[in-house]
């Protein structure tokens, strides 16, 4: 493949950020946002064309014998640490950077118009352009990777955009706290991940140049994962508390992972990071960044197979995670809460899922590799449908000027266009058929069901919940009771036409997206693989979301006191679920005041007190001899030669009495 | 009588003595120089005696003394010098009332 | 003599001072005439000497020192005026360069006696200079300590606070450190050659000769170490930094912590690892536990400081740390890494203090907590303030991320478990770091505006501009191409790792 769309691919998004970071004051907000939407429009349009040459060319490069190949389409040294850790920067083009690429230009591409609107009378709307750009290149570059350091790189890129959009209103103290807290978890996070880097790329590079790992970088992917036996093998001599050294590497990236995919227990940045303009949370906070852990972790996948207990470990993390979120999102009021944490659960079905896969042949298991295929397939239509949510909560907002569900209700009637959208979005995150959730759960629930029945009992009953709290939130914004304010006076009504279109083609892209077979184009090994859908797993969860919707119909269609009651029954769970179940308290209290308080403090108090009082000590006590010998020197020249004839005797004397 | 070294070191040390009890006790600086002037003469006769009586065939000490006789005078004219001035200053030649150097 | 390049690095400032000595005092037009002319003419010549430098490498001279130059100075101690630099002292020698050009535009409104201020200004430039182009240890502590005198006078008098003090406090510790320094490099010298040798202080020929034994490298290490260490503010004689720093005014704080505290860590590979290696290896184990040490304590200080400078002056002990820790991994990764460290330092905390200075100009309080959204008063200095905070928490892009990743990598190559948990205890400072960034980012230059009469400030000034604009440049450029610096430095090590590997036999 031809390098220079590759590069544009990168390079527009980038030089988009330096044109509105740094000429944007003297800009206007018209010409801003034409820029910032033509610049993401053909980052879009070439991104399209990359993706469909690649799956659809048949070109002897990206296929062969029906395999579909991996490829660096470049990859240049940046920096070189040794003859074998050479940082390389460089574009990887392989199916599911490919499946990305089109994910994170469309979902980013809808964004930027969507903001035109949305953010249309904000002040910094081209400062807001540039931190959108900024990030589109990093996520661009981060899924591109042709090596676990470069993604580290745009890792790190990601996750400052993230906190510069979080903070974008940083006259508001909430925003300022959420950007910070988001920032400093996932930072934590990614120190798991640098030290899994630093080991892993270490024991690689100790193997000969000329070993069976080749003299290749050991970064790069294509390398780790093309001899996973070898890393093995290189890692096996090892071992660290009763895991081998290649288990503790995967596990300590993985953790960087779930610092960005805020999987348990290190979740707690993501609710917060709502605070960021609705759209930014559509782009970052549901349909890209956020999946940037399940990205890593396919990424990995054949290193990841070969130690089985490192898997077992992202789907324990992963199935409670999901369990976890579902049943907080049943007891928020903010309804952007409700999608952040519905959000987090659907990001652990992946982890569930890739953790549920096998990277060869099993008996009894018909497809090993279905769970990987079906976690990256939902990534796809989650992406979409989570986008749609998210832009949808931001016509509301727009609209009511509210977050929360408590100051809406009947609002089907004021805004048709954003009901029918968010109910399409409702419906496929449901795994309703035919839209486009439908087709990966139940890809997904096959792939747990096929490693173990528990796995796929615990997610389908995580999928229930899915469908009742998202048709909760659906009823109590929609239907419910009217607002009374909507009578007299101010009528919400539906966005403006950047708004709605971008709504309406992501609802058509949900409707139809589960029709895509998506098989054929991403599988772990890149042979092609052709879906079924596996009839009683379907029937199961098509029965348990009817089930759930129908419990959500009941409950919340009309107003009623059956909430009420339910919550009474047993009131401390209500609140807990509410409360997050005291995540937030916890972390609390451990940064401010174990570590502010306790540990922080007690530094900067030893540091002033002891090591600086000592050098204080030092000059006291030089000060202390001299003001008390001063009074030596009277200025009585008689004194003096009284006092030196003193000494010349007793030194005569002691002279006199040592020679003797 | 045979002069040994001996008859000139007491006088010496004798002169030595007297010049520090003086140079202690006096109060008027023109006394204390006086008494300065007495250690530097002992001092004097010291090297001039050894030189002498020791080393019979060199000058050292002799030259020395003569030199130090010269610096002496010098430094007793700065000294009185000095102490004019502090009379001038102060009204007296007292060595108590000049106690300004101290810390 | 003349047609050495390098002795301009230090004619040049001294012609600045001769030009400041004969303007008017008050004649402002005049000083910043010669103040501005003099650093463009220094960075010219710096960047001049690093593309001639590549050149030279790139035609395959393999020289260890280029530009190498030797003139008695004193025949009874065989003390020469020796001059020398690879490609580690270049790169110093452009930081120092744009360090001054860009404290020159800081100090553009200096009050009282501007020239009196300049003069002293350009004494530690020569020093500085100086330190670097020598490879004579005796002329190299000469400059060191012509560098240091200065300070003094620059905080006592020109300072804020408790000037008197912390230029007291700062001055005697220095002092201190340099009286261990001078035993160390006199006990060099006395056994710089074999018996009956001809004794040298010039650093390639002691490294030839090799003659110092293990008894006496181990002390002579522990001296020279402690006392470079001690301007490279290791844990625990780094409690000079805070009160200098804090009470120092902007360009000052600006050379002092972007150049000056480089001469530390120079000074240790140069002399103490350069010079005694067996010693090195024997004994790197305790100053790794201290400046490991260093590395975390200077971080969670920060934490908690409300005064910006504190909490400038404590990074600075975090990340000097990092520099000394680089370089005590003696190996050539960990050591470029530490190189990149003192570059990327130099110019993010002179960034940063250039900074503070000119929000203390306009708000007349460094306290975090009479501040607040400043970003809507001063966007342009606010901006720059959180790029110099990522580049102080390693945002990849600026040269932090560069020199610490090259730092991690290098060091996880010492394979003991002794090192490996220093290793990571280092790491745990990226967290850290951005604890007290995004604090401080989060209190002074996000959120409402604490004070009501902030409102009437102005932004930056075109000389505040040019100063900032000037560092974050630099920043970037080396964030951005990291590889040539990376090898560059690599090259220069050569030596030092021979000599390591010698003694290790």
């Amino acid at each position: 493949m031809d390098i220079t769309l590759p590069i544009l691919i990168l390079a527009i998004p980038f030089l988009m950020f330096l044109i509105l970071g740094i000429g944007g004051v003297k800009m206007s907000r018209k010409l801003a946002g034409v820029l910032g939407i033509l610049g993401m429009g053909s980052v879009m349009t070439l991104s399209y064309v990359v993706a469909l040459t690649y799956f659809f060319s048949g070109d002897a490069a990206f296929i062969v014998d029906g395999v579909r190949q991996q490829l660096q389409v470049f990859d240049v040294t940046w920096l070189a640490f040794t003859d074998r850790l050479v940082v390389n920067i460089g574009f990887l083009l392989d199916p599911i950077s490919a499946m990305m690429l089109v994910v994170i230009t469309t979902i980013s591409f809808m964004v930027h118009l969507y903001s035109w609107g949305y953010m249309e009378h904000e002040p910094g709307f081209q400062r807001y352009y540039a931190f959108l750009s900024l990030f589109s290149f990093s996520m661009l570059g981060l899924v591109v990777a042709t090596n676990i350091f470069q993604m580290y790189i745009f890792w790190e890129l990601v996750g400052v955009s993230s906190y510069l959009l979080i903070g974008f209103f940083y006259k508001l103290p909430s925003a300022v706290s959420a950007s910070k807290k988001a920032f400093i978890v996932t930072r934590f996070a990614d120190l798991f991940m640098l030290i899994g880097i630093l080991v892993l790329s270490w024991y690689v590079s100790q193997t000969p140049a000329d070993g069976p790992l080749g003299g290749a970088s050991a970064f790069n992917f294509m390398m780790l994962n093309s001899q996973p036996t070898n890393v093995l093998a290189s890692t096996l001599g090892a071992t660290f508390m009763g895991g081998s050294v290649l288990t503790w590497a995967m596990i300590l990236i993985f953790v960087g992972g779930m610092g960005k995919s805020a999987m348990m227990p290190l979740h707690i940045w993501l609710p917060d990071a709502m605070e960021g303009p609705t759209p930014v949370s559509a782009l970052i906070h549901a349909a890209t960044m956020v999946v940037a852990g399940v990205y890593l972790v396919a990424r990995f996948f054949p290193l990841y197979c070969i130690v089985p207990d490192s898997l077992t470990f992202i789907t324990v993390v992963g199935a409670i995670t999901a369990f976890y979120a579902a049943v907080v999102a049943c007891a928020q009021i903010d309804i952007k809460r409700v999608l952040a944490f519905s959000t987090i659960s659907q990001i652990a079905f992946m982890m569930v899922s890739l953790g549920c896969a096998y990277n060869e042949p099993v008996e009894g298991v018909h497809y090993s590799g279905l769970g990987y295929m079906a976690s990256m397939f939902h990534l796809f239509t989650h992406a979409m449908f989570k986008a749609l949510l998210f832009l949808g909560a931001g016509a509301l907002i727009h609209a009511v000027h509210s977050n929360n569900y408590t100051s809406m209700g009947g609002l089907r009637k004021y805004m048709p266009i954003t009901h029918w959208t968010f109910l399409i979005g409702c419906l496929a995150i449901a795994g309703i058929p035919p839209f486009s959730g439908f087709f990966s759960k139940d890809e997904m629930l096959a792939a747990m069901f096929s490693r173990h029945w528990f796995w796929g009992a615990w997610m389908t009953m995580v999928a229930g919940l899915t469908a009742f709290y998202m048709f909760r939130l659906y009823y109590l914004i929609f239907w419910w009771e009217e607002n009374p304010e909507y009578k007299n006076g101010h009528k919400p009504h539906d966005a403006p036409w950047q708004m709605s279109l971008p709504l309406i083609i992501l609802a058509a892209v949900s409707c139809v997206a589960g029709f895509i077979p998506f098989g054929e184009l991403v599988t772990f090994n890149g042979e092609p693989y052709h879906i079924h859908i596996e009839a009683p797993v379907a029937a199961t969860s098509i029965t348990v979301a009817v089930l759930a919707i129908a419990l959500a119909t009941v409950m919340y269609r009309k107003k009623n006191s059956m909430p009420e009651k339910m919550k009474n029954i047993w009131p401390g769970l209500w609140t807990a679920a509410n409360r997050r179940f005291y995540w937030d308290e916890m972390y609390q209290w451990v940064t401010h005041t174990v570590i502010f308080g306790c540990i922080c403090r007690g530094i900067a108090w030893f540091d002033r007190h002891i090591i600086d009082g000592t050098m204080d000590g030092l000059a006291a006590v030089t000060q202390f001899c001299s003001v008390k010998i001063k009074g030596m020197q009277s200025g009585s020249v008689q004194t003096y030669v009284a006092w030196y004839l003193l000494g010349a005797i007793l030194l005569g004397a002691i002279t006199w009495i040592c020679i003797l | 009588m045979d002069l040994n070294i001996f008859w000139y070191l007491v006088p010496s040390v004798i002169m030595f003595a007297a010049g520090v009890y003086g140079f202690i006790t006096r109060k008027n600086m023109i006394a204390m120089l006086i008494s300065l002037e007495l250690i530097l003469n002992s001092a004097d006769l010291n090297f001039v005696v050894f030189n002498r009586y020791l080393f019979p065939g060199s000058m050292e000490g002799m030259i020395f003394t003569l030199f130090a006789i010269a610096i002496a005078a010098a430094e007793t004219a700065i000294a009185i010098s000095i102490i004019i001035n502090i009379y001038r200053e102060v009204g007296n030649s007292d060595v108590a009332s000049v106690k300004q150097m101290r810390f | 003599m003349f047609s050495n390049i390098l002795i301009w690095f230090v004619i040049v400032p001294v012609l600045m001072m001769a030009g400041l000595a004969c303007c008017g005092n008050g004649n402002m037009k005049a000083i910043r005439g010669v103040m501005v002319t003099g650093s463009i003419v220094l960075l010219a010549m710096a960047v001049w000497l690093v593309v001639d430098f590549l050149g030279l490498r790139a035609s395959g001279v393999a020289d260890e020192m280029l530009y190498a130059g030797s003139w008695m100075w004193y025949k009874p101690l065989n003390i020469h005026l020796a001059v020398g630099v690879d490609g580690i002292s270049v790169l110093m020698i452009l930081l120092s360069a744009v360090i001054v050009f860009a404290g020159t535009f800081a100090s553009w409104k200096i009050n009282p006696l501007p020239k009196n201020f300049f003069l002293w200004f350009c004494l530690l430039s020569t020093g500085v200079f100086g330190f670097f182009i020598s490879i004579d240890m005796f002329t190299m502590f000469m400059f060191y300590e012509v560098a240091l005198i200065p300070m003094y006078l620059l905080i006592g008098v020109w300072g804020t606070g408790r000037k008197e003090y912390s230029a007291m406090k700062l001055t005697l510790m220095l002092m201190g450190g340099s009286a261990f320094l001078m035993l160390g490099l006199l006990g060099i010298y006395w056994h710089s050659a074999p018996e009956g040798g001809q004794l040298t202080w010039n650093i390639l020929e002691i490294s030839h000769n090799n003659s110092i034994d293990a008894g006496w490298q181990n002390l002579l290490f522990c001296f020279t170490f402690v006392g470079f260490g001690v301007l490279g503010a290791m844990f625990p004689f780094h409690t000079w930094s805070p009160d200098g720093h804090a009470c120092a005014p902007t360009a000052v704080s600006m050379l002092h912590a972007g150049v000056l505290m480089k001469l530390g860590g120079y000074g240790c590979f140069r002399i103490a690892i350069f010079l005694l290696p067996s010693a090195a290896q024997e004994l790197a184990w305790i100053f790794i536990v201290l400046t490991g040490i260093s590395i975390v304590y200077g971080a969670f200080s920060a934490c908690v400081q409300t005064d910006l400078k504190y909490i400038n002056a404590y990074s600075s002990v975090s990340h000097c740390g990092m520099v000394l820790f680089a370089i005590l991994m003696l190996n050539k990764t960990a050591m470029t890494g530490g190189i990149l460290q003192m570059l990327s330092h130099g110019l993010m905390t002179a960034l940063f203090f250039a900074l503070i200075g000119m929000i203390y100009g306009r708000t007349h309080t460094r306290d975090i907590r009479q501040m607040g959204g400043l970003m809507k008063i001063m966007p342009y200095l606010g901006v720059c303030y959180m790029i110099a905070g990522f580049a102080s928490l390693g945002l990849p892009g600026l040269s932090g991320f560069v020199a610490e990743m090259t730092i991690f990598f290098g060091a996880f190559e010492n394979a003991s478990l002794f090192h490996r948990v220093f290793v990571i205890a280092a790491t745990t400072s990226i967290v850290i770091t951005a604890v007290y960034i995004l604090r401080v980012v989060g209190k002074l230059i996000l959120g409402p505006v604490h004070d009501e009469h902030h409102l009437q400030l102005t932004d930056a000034s075109w000389w505040e501009r040019l100063s900032t604009v000037t560092l974050i440049l630099c920043l970037a450029g080396i964030g951005f191409f990291p590889n040539w610096i990376n090898e560059t430095i690599q090259q220069s090590f050569v030596p030092i790792i021979n000599a390591l590997n010698l003694a290790a036999v």
